[in-house]
């Protein structure tokens, strides 16, 4: 279980991914506009924690993979057999001397099927595709609340207060310090920024 | 003597820029069974020679030029036999690397690919020959559709709509040139239109079941069928084709008698 939280939702029409944006070193927080996703093509992001170091290597990895692919084949891999890819090389590093300690998740907008795609994916190289998920301590607050609140039908604005919810329910309850969310949005135009969140309220 | 000096190194050019021993591999398939392939609207179909027809020989394989790849794509190969086994293994080996790798069937093209790779491979690296083979593929994937691509010796590829490798296949080229409708073949029209090609290429008089091999690609609930057509269909086709002829000829008749009335 990580310090570092990584929050994805997956709805009929786009994907909502949110990273904190804190860098933690130790106790000590390094910087406080990091950014843990990761462009993977036009279409999809991949959310990471882990170890530091592991976490930028194997999603640089992965990305200039994906990239690679698309130049020797004129045309983007699907989000799932992207997925399968990931998940295909985190196992075999698995398996060798040198494993990648990561926890990511994986969210796109497939443009031939027209669907949206998240997939949840640990260090043991377990990947499921699921609605939504949080990785580390903070998923602890916020999948109750997703549990009780998400709906697949939400439009962006619902989507995005549901997100707020979560992202202050771990100001009040959680012990460590995450004040500010970086979040994105895929679908079929792309990926785009949405505004940070920073979380409101007293701590309990 | 001086002019052979050339010709056993596959990577070495002769003075004329040329590489003997690739070209005497596309030499070697013009004498081999002929295989043709037609894409339609709604699938696409392989035709092939099958020579060495002898009934003392065991029945075991039902087809011996068409092999099934992948779920989605099936080749039928013209050239030395024992070459083409090696690289429909390979081609097999491939498409399973990829659905490994990526969880989905490889794309045609770039199957189809990789298997040049090896090709061009072995007309450049020391002491090897090049592989006797030409190979014609019938496809299916999400990106593009039905698919024909047809690869040669020397590892080039190319997409077609309707072509022929083997012998006699600059002839069948060229019907298929003129009586192919692009657009407008159905599966039906495009196993008779192979049957067609056939009869006026190969040296038989009369078209037989035993001596053809078809097969057929084509997408059913969202599922790619590759079928080998067993000898009484292709014996039924046949004999369509043969009544079509026969009407062909009959009015062609009707047509100059009238003529000649007027």
């Amino acid at each position: 279980m990580t310090l570092q939280c990584l929050i994805g939702a997956k709805f009929n029409d786009f994907v909502l991914m949110a990273t904190d944006m804190s860098h933690l070193q130790s106790i000590m927080v390094q910087k406080g506009d990091d950014d843990k996703m990761y462009k993977m093509s036009s279409n999809l992001v991949m959310a990471v924690s882990g170890e530091p170091g592991d976490t930028t290597q194997f999603a640089e990895y992965i990305a200039k993979n994906i990239q690679l692919y698309k130049m020797r084949n004129g045309y983007e891999l699907a989000p799932s057999a992207a997925v399968h890819f990931t998940r295909h090389t985190l196992a075999t590093h698995l398996r060798s001397r040198e494993p990648y300690f990561v926890n990511l998740l994986m969210g796109g907008y497939d443009t031939n099927t027209n669907t949206t795609e998240l997939h949840y994916m640990d260090y043991l190289a377990a990947s499921v595709p699921v609605k939504y998920y949080a990785f580390g301590y903070g998923g602890m607050f916020t999948l109750s609340i997703m549990d009780k609140e998400y709906r697949p039908d939400l439009n962006q604005d619902q989507a995005y207060e549901l997100l707020k919810k979560c992202t202050s329910e771990i100001k009040r309850r959680f012990l460590v310090n995450l004040p500010k969310f970086r979040v994105r949005i895929i679908s079929k135009d792309g990926i785009k920024d949405l505004p940070h969140i920073v979380a409101e309220g007293e701590p309990a | 003597m001086q002019a052979r000096r050339y010709d056993s190194k596959t990577t070495i050019f002769s003075p004329e820029g040329r590489l003997y021993q690739v070209e005497y591999a596309m030499e070697a398939i013009g004498h081999a069974g002929t295989c043709l392939g037609i894409l339609a609207n709604d699938g696409v179909i392989l035709a092939a020679e099958r020579r060495n027809t002898n009934k003392l020989l065991d029945d075991v394989f039902l087809s011996d030029k068409i092999y099934k790849i992948d779920e989605d794509v099936a080749c039928c190969v013209a050239g030395i036999t024992s070459d083409a086994n090696v690289l429909t293994n390979e081609l097999r080996a491939v498409a399973q690397r990829h659905t490994l790798m990526f969880g989905e069937p490889i794309p045609c093209e770039q199957l189809v690919m990789r298997l040049c790779d090896i090709k061009q491979a072995y007309t450049q690296y020391g002491g090897k020959r090049p592989f006797g083979v030409s190979i014609l593929y019938m496809g299916w994937d999400t990106r593009y559709g039905y698919q024909l691509y047809q690869s040669d010796p020397s590892g080039n590829y190319s997409g077609w709509k309707a072509t022929c490798i083997g012998n006699s296949s600059a002839a069948a080229v060229s019907i298929l040139k003129q009586e192919y409708k692009v657009g407008e073949t159905d599966l039906h029209e495009a196993l008779l239109l192979a049957l067609k090609v056939m009869s006026k290429t190969l040296d038989m008089t009369k078209l037989n079941a035993e001596k053809l091999e078809l097969a057929t690609l084509v997408r059913k609930d969202d599922k790619t069928v590759i079928t080998v057509l067993p000898v009484e269909e292709v014996t039924k086709l046949i004999k369509e084709h043969e009544v079509r002829e026969a009407d062909a000829e009959a009015a062609k008749q009707e047509g100059s008698s009238k003529k000649s009335d007027s």
